[in-house]
């Protein structure tokens, strides 16, 4: 009998995660809170079990956060004994790194990446696994594995190593990083089935529930001491859930009534919108996604 | 098709990975879109988005290719430069697509997508039949060994759904698949433009009773690339929570582990039982290939990162010197002799290309015989690496038989390797090889079956008790090189070693007698003495060669015929006065009175090495202090 979908793409992401352990020196795991991240964790649990994680998750925290994603935060920390590591976006403003956008449509999504860079400097690290998936987004069908960062924490399409077979080269020269995408062949539904099939915990904020929002240009938005409604914007109470967690700013819900994981997974086959559809930061133009990257973003 | 992923059924969905080969021109992206879309993968924005695209550029209709070239470059030049991976499910099964551009200079990425695929479609033009195009993607599926084969013949709606077309096509192909190692090819009439038999039968065609590609898809078997035979566990991390655990974690290579099993470690040979299996957070009684898994072990090893766990009857090879079909990946060409790193398993050793036995064409697949290998190019190469690697050949095993090489500077993957059986092994022709290519002369002689020393060298070095080496002299005529080098071997031969003394004359009356002095002629001269050197070498000699040799490019040659720190090279000097002076063979004298010319050391260079492991000055050094600082070295 062949293994499932789900247990190859488990086996991989581990293979890959003992392959950080075992390759850098200092590794972390971008945690944001969303369910890609959570299912990280869970990967990584499992990959060094009876050990534990040998590594520090890090939350770049723009202080814009659903408060449901912080308590879910620090009690899974401190479920599995791990240290964490919290950059603030805050503290980049403050410190004059970044500046704040103002008005409506002010977001902290771009200034997260200044934020970020700096966290993996501090400490020093050189290798930060995210729960990115190439099906997100067209620039993303080319990431690898193991993403190769300059100095500049910056991603050159052109100067990705070819990856062959489950050999993964993690060479680098003084400075540079890499960015690992342990779960890089999962898919949406993959990642909803696998949560259904392991029956991870994640935050209540996925299953639908009354919350208000307010809609621009079709994105429904959290009514949220973060964000600046324009005049004519009124929120209203409506039954909701969100298929990504982020940035409050710019994290769209979407109108649903699945609160179980076979209904969410009934959903998402039947959506008509990829997730991200609901992310406002990649609307801005067709390579925006390949434009931050080439930035430094996740 | 109905997208019906209810109540759990997805536990039973496996994985197919596949990749695509094609160019633009044949369909492939239209085809990708075309899987994607009528597999429901395509999402309402992205559809819009491709929309709003493809009207700006001013297309007709929807080209279902924007939905596959992704990055920015690839939309300017309309053309597709990297592996991109798409997705897709149906209700049976979910797919992985390396997509992979066909242009010429990206055999690379071909060779990329390859490497983890089940199954390879290559796409044919209907209107152009098959081109160099289709037999690279046949040439580098069946490198790869990719077990199931794919040929959709594509555009069938240009060619009015001609059956005579579609089996001409199919004829045309059979040539290829003469000459190729693929067990599975199926022939499938498409037109990825209108959707025939991609996912539903083509009415267009009621002359084709087969399948349709994705029922093709959907069928396949999977998994055909796993060995599940031979069990080997490269040890990828060593897991230790506490002082009473040391648990040893990998993914299975392939076979299949029981608790309980006799196994060996490798390299250190020790030997113990399986205590437990952890997979999942638990143990359990076995686990086969593919699993990640951590092993304990009933009594206490030492094992690290880089180590194999095998099963005590059945052991992979253990090599430090082998041959390997090899894709070079990068713009910089491969310098034979250059010391690279090469990453096997979870193994990272140094690695020297020795020679390269030929190159692939892979559009004609004939081998042609170079120097080195560029970016693109296939070709076999002999390779020795610093430490042995526990590699089972390729074609028997993909994991443990595949190899990487980084560049040691720029730490950039800049080739990949399938390991060749060893010679001991009959080997078969390749039904690629076309003899008739191979004319006598040539420096490599591909047909030859590279037949193992009967009596190994290290077994010859245990019973003479010496470690055999080639110490180089290398210098102008008259600088001392033979006088160091005769009283050095009397004094090594008084202390019960076992030598040998190769000097320029003796060679050039014999085996070399029909060699000049021309810089191609000294070249093979010392190529021809390098060689007989490794004869007396692998004898298990101590080796001494007194050549002028004013060539560093072929010093290089012969010190890469030998593995690391066998090669001695010792650079004798002195003044150029002195030489002549010593003039022991006359040779100036004959210089100077213009009856030769061409005399190394007179109006010819010498090429000094870089890094001499000794320089000897003689000028001003006795005979015995220069035999005692060789031997110090030796």
């Amino acid at each position: 009998m062949t293994a499932s979908h789900l247990k190859v793409l488990e086996n991989e992401a581990i293979h890959v995660m003992r392959e950080v352990a075992a390759q850098f020196e200092r590794p972390g795991l971008l945690f944001s809170g969303g369910k890609d991240s959570i299912v990280m964790v869970h990967l990584a649990k499992k990959a060094f079990f009876p050990a534990k994680i040998p590594f520090p998750l890090i939350h770049i925290d723009t202080g814009h956060n659903f408060p449901e994603t912080l308590i879910f935060r620090d009690e899974l920390v401190e479920k599995l004994g791990v240290r964490l590591i919290v950059g603030l976006v805050q503290e980049s403003i403050d410190q004059g790194l970044v500046e704040e956008e103002t008005g409506p449509e002010a977001s902290r999504n771009a200034l997260q990446t200044v934020t970020l860079l700096e966290t993996l400097k501090k400490h020093q690290i050189d290798a930060a696994l995210g729960g990115g998936r190439r099906d997100e987004e067209k620039a993303r069908a080319k990431e690898r594995f193991f993403s190769h960062r300059d100095i500049f924490g910056q991603w050159d399409p052109k100067k990705q190593r070819p990856e062959l077979w489950s050999l993964y080269n993690g060479l680098k020269n003084q400075g540079e990083q890499f960015r690992v995408f342990p779960i890089s062949n999962w898919t949406e539904m993959d990642v909803w089935q696998y949560i259904a099939m392991e029956q991870i915990e994640i935050p209540q904020i996925y299953f639908a529930h009354r919350r208000k929002v307010f809609n621009r240009r079709g994105t429904l938005l959290d009514d949220c001491p973060f964000i600046q409604k324009y005049p004519e914007e009124k929120a209203e109470e409506m039954v909701v859930r969100f298929r990504t967690i982020g940035d409050a700013t710019c994290t769209g819900a979407v109108i649903s009534r699945a609160s179980t994981l076979e209904e969410i997974i009934q959903e998402v086959a039947a959506a008509r919108n990829t997730e991200r559809g609901n992310r406002h930061d990649d609307k801005r133009s067709e390579t925006a996604m390949e434009d931050r990257k080439r930035a430094g973003y996740f | 098709m109905q997208q019906n992923f209810s109540s759990s059924a997805y536990l039973n969905m496996d994985l197919l990975r596949f990749t695509t080969a094609g160019s633009v021109d044949d369909g492939k992206s239209t085809l990708i879109g075309r899987l994607l879309y009528d597999s429901k993968s395509i999402f309402e924005d992205q559809m819009e988005a491709i929309e709003r695209t493809s009207q700006m550029t001013g297309e007709d209709g929807v080209n279902l290719a924007l939905l596959t070239d992704g990055l920015r470059a690839e939309r300017e030049q309309k053309i597709t430069i990297d592996v991109a991976y798409r997705y897709f499910a149906t209700p049976r099964r979910k797919f992985i697509i390396a997509d992979t551009p066909g242009h010429e200079q990206y055999t690379r990425n071909m060779v990329t997508g390859a490497s983890t695929a089940d199954l390879a479609i290559i796409l044919i033009d209907a209107k152009n039949g098959i081109t160099t195009q289709s037999r690279r993607h046949a040439f580098i599926s069946s490198l790869l060994q990719i077990p199931h084969l794919v040929v959709a013949v594509n555009k069938m709606d240009l060619v009015n759904f001609s059956e005579e077309r579609f089996l001409e096509i199919k004829k045309e192909f059979d040539e290829i698949s003469e000459r190729i190692d693929v067990d599975n090819i199926t022939f499938i009439p498409i037109s990825a433009l209108l959707g025939d038999n991609i996912v539903n039968k083509s009415e267009n065609m009621p002359w084709y009773n087969g399948s349709t590609l994705l029922h093709t898809l959907e069928n396949v078997k999977i998994g055909s690339r796993k060995n599940t035979i031979d069990f080997r566990l490269p040890v990828q991390y060593v897991l230790r929570p506490n002082q009473s655990f040391r648990g040893f974690s990998g993914t299975i290579s392939s076979g299949t582990v029981r608790q309980g099993d006799e196994i060996i470690v490798l390299p250190s040979m020790r030997e113990s039982r399986v205590k437990e299996i952890w997979s999942d957070q638990k143990t359990v009684d076995s686990a086969s290939a593919g699993q990640s898994v951590v092993l304990t072990m009933a009594n206490e090893l030492d094992i690290s990162r880089g180590d194999m766990i095998v099963r005590k009857n059945n052991v992979p090879q253990i090599r430090s010197e082998f041959e390997a079909q090899v894709c070079w990946m990068h713009e910089q060409s491969m310098t034979i002799g250059k010391k690279y790193l090469l990453m096997h398993t979870t193994r990272t050793v140094q690695v020297i290309p020795q020679a390269l036995l030929y190159r692939m064409n892979v559009n004609t697949f004939h081998r042609e015989n170079d120097e080195t290998l560029g970016l693109n190019e296939i070709g076999r190469l002999r390779l020795v690496t610093s430490q042995p690697l526990f590699a089972d050949p390729y074609k028997l095993n993909n994991e443990t038989g595949s190899f990487i090489i980084m560049d040691p500077a720029t730490k950039v993957t800049v080739a990949a390797g399938m390991i060749r059986p060893p010679s001991t092994e009959p080997i078969k022709p390749d039904r690629t090889d076309d003899v008739s290519l191979h004319r006598a002369g040539k420096k490599h002689s591909p047909e030859a079956v590279w037949e193992p020393w009967n009596i190994p060298r290290e077994v010859r070095e245990e019973r003479a008790k010496q470690t055999a080496k080639v110490v180089w002299f290398t210098g102008i005529s008259g600088s001392g090189k033979s006088t160091v080098a005769r009283a050095l071997e009397k004094r090594l031969w008084e202390q019960g070693r076992q030598t040998m003394l190769l000097d320029g004359d003796q060679l050039r009356h014999g085996l070399c007698s029909d060699l000049g002095f021309s810089p191609e002629d000294r070249a093979e001269n010392i190529r021809r003495v390098g060689e007989v050197a490794r004869l007396f070498f692998e004898h298990g000699n101590i080796v001494l060669c007194t050549f002028v040799s004013p060539y560093k490019a072929d010093r290089d040659l012969v010190r890469a015929l030998l593995p690391e720190g066998r090669f001695i090279e010792i650079h004798v000097t002195c003044l150029t006065q002195t030489a002549q002076e010593r003039d022991p063979k006359g040779l100036y004298k004959k210089a100077r009175e213009g009856k030769i010319t061409g005399l190394t050391g007179f109006d010819a260079g010498h090429e000094a090495p870089d890094k001499p492991e000794l320089q000897i000055d003689t000028d001003n050094m006795s005979v015995d202090d220069a035999v005692d600082l060789v031997l110090s070295r030796i």
